[in-house]
């Protein structure tokens, strides 16, 4: 007797209801199960967090230190051996603001890229929404932001600005942010998956995207300098950067003289703002939907 | 004769001479289907090779994959069909594919050709990847039983029971994995993946490590997951172990199916032909 001329395996078990192990789950289900993890996405970035500071004597200490130290050097450079302000009020608070807003940015994308790579393991052991591993390390970026935060703070009024009510809209810049960040990430986390060179290559893309992003200079004047040339293009450009886009929020919120040195410029907030939303919104929807199109292939390799 | 194409070069081969007519049986209801299974995993043996930034770009300009990257192919067409109450024990040589299989059966590697189809969510007996050696007893329990899926909840009640039955020396639970000796080290992982119960359980042999009075206790508790689950899974050496619980086995050479069917039958055309 042979079972198989009769009927194929395929038809057999979709007759008995049975469904494909390796299949991916429907975007509404994949949403679900992932909030259903969200505890273990936070366990998982803690544990990481803390696991990663266990071999060094001052522990998560270093989470604080590491701001100030970047931060101390930045001040030596910019602010006491070049001294330059180049129309700028409080040289200092705005290189450092700039500084510790894009590695945020910075950060969540690298740690994206290798998100996959380096859970390998766990990934083909256990089933959980992939998704949840760059969740979780752009969430272990944002505990440590939130430390820079308070450092970036103390920072700011030590250099002279005043608290403002200005300082409540941090709060939405940085949810922002993070939407804008999650997306990259998740994006960034299937190439990185798929295509290991892009950690290799990843560094040198930050780095160039970070003198883009007004880190080290004031984007209107910058802008405006081209336009003279008659490149009038660039301004706009440089002004839409995602990059640079959170960080001149943050500045304006944190920084009574930064709003100050913007005044002889127009700048538009309302359309920063929309850049701000749109910029996070398309990363967050285009980088999920991005991600969880080749969710049942990871763990290959 | 298994010698020979143990050797042979990994790469999809259509041909599936070894592997036995499935003959499907109406009558009984069927938890785990595998047609023509194949699975190809990747492997970047490292070494070699510039990793500047500019090679990178060069690569991916011109598409290329890393030199030092090999496919392997360990599962090559394998069919067959697992019913409600089976327990089939999986045995091969060392690098037959047989936990390569289990993870495809619990969907957690994707096939390169071929399918399985599941009732329920089959899982893996096992939660080592999910902890971290650097952290406490106490937190890779909590860890590990969200990673497993487990609800915040669910956790803290079982909480209790996994430090029990893992019976750690006093005070070891608040220290690092990484202080832990092997044995201690076996017996919490192994009370944490056992704190859960699966539609299709597979169990990978490495688990059931330990003194003597552990493993009459892991035993049992693998008894107890069995009667609660539909099919089970067990990749074994050792052949007792199979012979005692299971009510039928696959045997796997080489990615290939070679024999599916009765214990005694099966192990016996094993044993010839491994020469034990």
């Amino acid at each position: 007797m042979n079972g198989r001329s009769s009927e194929s395996l395929a038809e057999f078990a979709a007759r008995h209801g049975l469904t494909q192990s390796a299949a991916r789950p429907s975007p509404r289900k994949y949403v679900r199960s992932l909030w259903q993890r969200r505890t273990f996405i936070w366990n998982f970035a803690s544990a990481k967090t803390a696991s990663t500071y266990t071999s060094s004597r001052l522990g998560q200490l270093w989470q604080v230190l590491t701001p100030l130290l970047n931060a101390a050097v930045y001040y030596l450079i910019f602010g006491v051996l070049i001294g330059t302000n180049r129309g700028i009020d409080n040289y200092t608070a705005f290189l450092i603001t700039g500084v510790f807003v894009f590695t945020f940015t910075q950060r969540s994308l690298t740690a994206g890229a290798k998100s996959i790579g380096n859970n390998l393991s766990l990934i083909r052991a256990l089933h959980f929404p992939r998704a949840s591993l760059p969740f979780a390390h752009v969430l272990m970026e944002l505990q440590q932001l939130l430390i820079s935060m308070a450092v970036l703070l103390v920072i700011v009024l030590a250099t002279g600005e005043p608290i403002t009510v200005h300082w409540l809209l941090m709060v939405p810049v940085l949810l922002l942010q993070l939407l804008f960040n999650v997306g990259i990430s998740l994006a960034i986390a299937r190439a990185g998956a798929f295509v290991r060179d892009i950690q290799q290559l990843l560094p040198f893309i930050t780095r160039s995207w970070l003198y883009f992003s007004g880190v080290f200079f004031l984007i209107p004047q910058m802008g405006q300098k081209f336009a003279d040339k008659g490149y009038a293009w660039v301004g706009p450009i440089l002004e839409a950067n995602p990059g640079a886009v959170y960080i001149e929020l943050m500045r304006t919120s944190l920084m009574k003289s930064f709003r100050e040195d913007l005044a002889p410029y127009d700048v538009d907030y309302t359309r920063l703002w929309l850049y701000a939303v749109v910029w996070a919104l398309i990363a967050f929807l285009g980088g999920f939907w991005y991600f969880y199109r080749a969710e049942e292939r990871y763990g290959r390799g | 004769m298994a010698k020979a194409s143990l050797k042979e070069k990994a790469r999809v081969s259509g041909s599936a001479s070894q592997q036995p007519e499935v003959v499907l049986d109406p009558a009984r209801e069927p938890i785990v289907v595998v047609d023509g299974l194949h699975i190809v995993y990747r492997v970047y043996s490292g070494g070699g090779g510039k990793g500047t930034a500019a090679s990178a770009l060069l690569r991916i300009v011109r598409r290329q994959n890393r030199p030092q990257m090999t496919e392997v192919h360990a599962v090559k067409g394998v069919s067959f069909v697992a019913y409600r109450g089976d327990a089939i024990g999986v045995i091969g040589t060392n690098g037959s594919g047989k936990s390569t299989l289990l993870k495809a059966i619990a969907g957690l590697l994707p096939p390169a050709r071929g399918a399985v189809y599941t009732q329920g969510q089959p899982s893996l007996l096992g939660v080592n990847a999910a902890l971290m050696r650097d952290l406490s007893g106490s937190r890779n329990i909590i860890l590990g039983c969200l990673a497993m899926g487990l609800t915040q909840e669910e956790t803290r009640a079982k909480y209790e029971s996994i430090v029990k039955f893992a019976d750690l020396k006093k005070g070891f639970i608040d220290y690092p994995m990484s202080t832990y000796s092997s044995g201690m080290g076996a017996r919490l992982r192994f009370a944490i993946a056992a704190a859960r119960t699966h539609d299709v359980m597979l169990i990978d042999e490495a688990l059931a490590t330990g003194d003597a009075k552990f493993k009459k206790r892991s035993k049992d508790k693998i008894d107890e997951l069995r009667r609660d689950a539909g099919a089970v899974f067990l990749v074994a050496h050792n052949l007792d172990v199979i012979e005692e619980t299971c009510n039928r086995v696959i045997w796997l050479d080489d990615g290939r199916m070679k024999m599916d069917g009765d214990p005694k039958e099966v192990l016996r055309a094993y044993t010839e032909a491994t020469g034990k």
